[in-house]
């Protein structure tokens, strides 16, 4: 408890830093909002017309009176307005989150149920013809690249069963449930398969590494069935670097999958990201990679605590 | 009388062509109901394997029999072929008929699951019991290799316990369906020498209790005459000799046994203390190294921000002179400090406390930059396996401002000549040279900078015992040529016995009795000492009893501003004392 109070307590520094260095990143791209909403357009402005403009958006301030007004506002929670949207910040991202959170979930699951039996299979057929079978696949998905998979679905789908993906607006899980999960198996499937190859290889090797562990002869020489000396003895020591892998996964695709969101029309935060980087809607982008920096610590936080119940050697913090 | 084991011709092969990768080549043996058997071999003899073979472990480490036949009496008196059964039958006989306990403790339980968790699981797979009755079967398991407070340490997990409490822990597993043949292979081989005498102590009683026979694998000869009933010297994947305990060790045939019995250095109490170099009382000679009330304290805190609460307390006080051309072995079991101490004159951890000399060369010729130098005990991860012999070797002159020239290069030419290995060495790698070569390269190395002083830590404890004894040939030869002195640290008395000029106790930090060796050897006056000295195996000593002693290690957790009382100091002889117990 001691710990987490401790782990939480440097969450507003890390956040201070992202804050920064995504405030000045962005100001160094080339442009601003009023060139990326007017286009060529901006150059019939007058220089009047264009400082009120300006002032409006509030980039008429030298930058470190926006920076100290930006988190200033954040500090009351108002994490600016969109220019694109035209809403405040932090309701244009929440609406996108569910989607995104709901997608990264499914994926893993799909992940972590496809890949680690695959990698355990692999590790206690090693070397034979179905170990080298599991680690082919395993190699095509990390090496296939999102969109071609994307592609490849909807292509088998639509001219080998007629079928299309359920596109058109986008159903959250509590009103439609249904046509919500038909939405997203596909999407999830597509990420899923990359997730599911970095697991199934990752598992092979620690549960390699572990089959060969002097406790697993220990189990074996007291009688144990292969069954449990592979769930019972050799899993849980095997499972860290699965944790941390699926960890860091996770908490990429919290920041959204920009190809498969774009590949199934699906308003999630990566294509949200990517257009207000192309608006420079400065709020926008800076809130959202706030919120996602956010997650990901979350994310490597429960990611500790899982160690920690996964292996009792690990002890947070104490010595 | 049908014997409860009986191996014929049992050949054991490893890789794809297991015919033609034979590690074990036709070894035959007989063991009778309650009978002890030790298998003694050194490193790469098929010892283990042969072991891993009886109850078929063999399998899961890519070896395949590919001859002989293994026969085991079961409990109701039929005949058991070992070496066709097929797995399922294999699983019944495991940890049932055959149990097994391995070298390492630390390593050989399951680090994620409680010690309790693992008992039991004996005793579901072959008892059927669950629940209450299991964990009840498990305390007493814990009882009967005599470990305190059982009911509690059932919920320990392994990290929780020493080497010495894990190994009774295995033991406790490997015998908790009563197996009539228990396995051992090396079982004190990782741990320290009171530690093992209690380990071989609990076995031998388990042993009277039960009336098992027993498997009793080991590198070390003297440990065999504690123990066994019979032995078998193997070599090569065969048995070189093998009979009765007393008819190997007194009356040896093979020249191959001849030969491991020399090599070994039997412990002698004392009498076979080296007799040259001695110190000479009344000299003015400066010292090589003094050490002066060194203290290695490590702060321990609850967290990165907050205060000491307390401190362990290494080295707590511990001085010493240092003559040139002699030695000083620091003795001691592991966590007394001897290894923190060293590595503290290296300056490879910081002191707390305490003062250094290290005096010059009696010549001025050649005064080193780093007049002390280390050779660490594994001699296999203690050499970068991507650096060529020559790059190791210059290591040392280049990281003090040297440079690779004629010179660097004719003194690495000239000290390989010196441990005895051929020059054209230069080029090749670490992986092409065998333990004892290597640590003579560790050595070459050690010397690039002509030291004054050479800290040897366990520098021969990895050491087969016929490239042991070679190695330390080679120190004395090199201590007498260079005026050397050497601070040797080990846990091996018998080693110790025949490199030391003089000897220093370390218990819980601090030196409990220093003098030289052979009256330190000969008339121990500490507890400790004594202990120490009494837990030697040997040769000399057949069916030696020892007393069981549960105690645990004393913690060297002290409270924050904690300070030992000083040492008061009895003396024994013109260089011997020893501190005075409480």
């Amino acid at each position: 408890m001691n710990y987490l109070m401790r782990r939480l307590a440097t969450f507003p520094l890390v956040l201070l830093g992202v804050s920064i260095l995504v405030f000045v990143a962005i100001r160094m791209v080339p442009g601003d909002s009023i060139t990326a909403m007017l286009g060529t357009e901006a150059g019939l402005l007058t220089p009047a017309q264009r400082d009120s403009l300006a002032a409006y958006f509030g980039i008429d301030q030298p930058w470190f009176i926006q920076y100290w007004r930006w988190i200033g506002g954040i500090l009351h929670g108002n994490f600016g307005i969109s220019v694109t949207y035209g809403r405040p910040v932090l309701d244009v991202i929440l609406e996108r989150f569910p989607l995104t959170l709901e997608l990264a979930l499914l994926s893993m699951i799909i992940a972590l149920a496809v890949g680690m039996p695959a990698g355990i299979y692999a590790a206690t057929h090693n070397e034979k013809p179905s170990d080298l079978g599991v680690r082919i696949v395993a190699m095509i998905g990390q090496s296939t690249p999102s969109f071609v998979l994307g592609l490849l679905i909807i292509y088998a789908l639509s001219a080998g069963f007629g079928v299309l993906p359920a596109m058109g607006e986008f159903a959250p899980l509590w009103q439609d449930p249904l046509r919500n999960l038909s939405q997203l198996i596909l999407p999830a499937i597509t990420l899923g398969f990359a997730f599911a190859a970095s697991v199934t290889r990752i598992s092979r090797s620690a549960m390699l590494d572990v089959l060969s562990d002097d406790y697993v002869r220990t189990a074996r020489s007291k009688g144990a069935s292969a069954r449990s000396v592979i769930w019972r003895h050799a899993l849980p020591n095997a499972l860290i670097p699965v944790v941390t892998l699926s960890g860091i996964e996770f908490g990429y695709l919290l920041g959204g999958a920009v190809i498969v969101e774009q590949i199934y029309a699906l308003p999630g935060l990566g294509r949200m990201v990517l257009d207000a980087i192309l608006q420079r809607d400065y709020a926008l982008v800076q809130g959202a990679v706030l919120f996602i920096a956010f997650n990901f610590m979350i994310v490597n936080l429960l990611v500790d605590l899982a160690y920690v119940a996964l292996d009792p050697r690990i002890r947070l913090g104490e010595q | 009388m049908t014997p409860l084991l009986s191996v014929r011709d049992l050949r054991v092969g490893f890789g794809r062509d297991p015919q033609a990768n034979e590690v074990v080549r036709g070894v035959s043996f007989d063991i009778a109901d309650g009978e002890t058997l030790a298998i003694v071999g050194e490193s790469g003899s098929g010892k283990s394997v042969t072991a891993l073979s009886i109850n078929r472990l063999i399998d899961f480490g890519g070896g395949r029999i590919t001859g002989g036949a293994m026969t085991l009496k079961r409990a109701d008196g039929s005949l058991f072929d070992l070496t066709t059964a097929a797995e399922p039958q294999l699983r019944a006989i495991r940890g049932a008929e055959i149990g097994m306990i391995f070298q390492e403790p630390m390593t050989s339980l399951n680090p994620v699951l409680t010690i309790g968790t693992q008992i039991e699981e004996s005793f579901r797979l072959h008892r059927g019991l669950t629940g209450r009755q299991a964990t009840a079967a498990a305390k007493e398991a814990l009882d009967r290799v005599r470990i305190p407070d059982a009911a509690r340490r059932l919920k320990y997990t392994p990290n929780q316990l020493s080497g010495g409490m894990l190994q009774r822990v295995m033991i406790a597993i490997a015998l908790a369906c009563n197996p009539r043949l228990l396995i051992a292979d090396e079982p004190t081989t990782a741990l320290d020498v009171t530690v093992q005498a209690q380990i071989m102590a609990l076995l031998a009683e388990l042993k009277r209790e039960t009336g098992m026979s027993v498997i009793f694998i080991t590198h070390d000869i003297g440990l065999v005459a504690g123990i066994a009933d019979k032995v078998m010297v193997m070599q090569n994947g065969q048995a070189a000799e093998q009979g009765e305990l007393s008819q190997i060790l007194d009356r040896p045939r093979h020249p191959y046994t001849q030969h491991l019995l020399h090599a070994v250095p039997h412990f002698a109490n004392g009498s076979a203390t080296r007799v040259d170099g001695q110190r000479d009382r009344g000299e003015s000679t400066e010292p090589a190294l003094k050490v002066d009330g060194l203290v290695v304290r490590f702060p321990l805190k609850s967290n990165f921000f907050s205060r000491a609460t307390g401190a362990v307390h290494a080295v707590d006080g511990v001085d010493f002179d240092l003559m040139p051309g002699e030695t000083l072995a620091i003795v001691g079991e592991s966590g007394s400090g001897k290894s923190t101490t060293a590595k503290a004159v290296l300056g490879l951890v910081r002191s707390t406390r305490g003062s250094f000399s290290v005096g010059s060369r009696k010549a001025s010729a050649e005064r080193s930059a780093k007049p002390v130098q280390m050779v660490f005990q594994n001699p296999y991860a203690s050499l970068n396996p991507r650096l060529a012999i020559e790059s190791i070797l210059a290591e040392p002159v280049i990281a003090n401002g040297g440079r690779m020239d004629s010179e660097t290069r004719a003194k690495m030419a000239s000290l390989l000549e010196r441990v005895g290995l051929p020059v054209n060495s230069l080029q090749r790698y670490p992986h092409e040279f065998s333990g004892g070569q290597r640590q003579r390269l560790c050595i070459a190395r050690a010397l690039m900078l002509n030291p004054s002083v050479v800290v040897l830590d366990e520098a021969v404890s990895a050491l087969d015992v016929s490239v042991q004894a070679k190695v330390l040939e080679l120190l004395v030869e090199l201590q007498r040529e260079f005026g050397l002195a050497y601070l040797f640290i080990s846990h091996d008395m018998a080693v110790v016995e025949r490199i030391a000029h003089r000897i220093a106790v370390i218990y819980a930090g601090q030196i409990v009795e220093i003098g030289d060796a052979a009256s330190v050897l000969s008339k121990p006056q500490h507890s400790y000492t004594k202990k120490l000295i009494a837990a030697v195996p040997t040769i000399d000593r057949r069916r030696e009893h020892f007393e069981i002693d549960t105690r645990q290690v004393p913690s060297l957790v002290r409270p924050q501003g904690f300070e030992p009382a000083p040492a008061r100091w009895e003396r024994f002889g013109p260089d011997h004392r020893a501190r005075v117990e409480a």
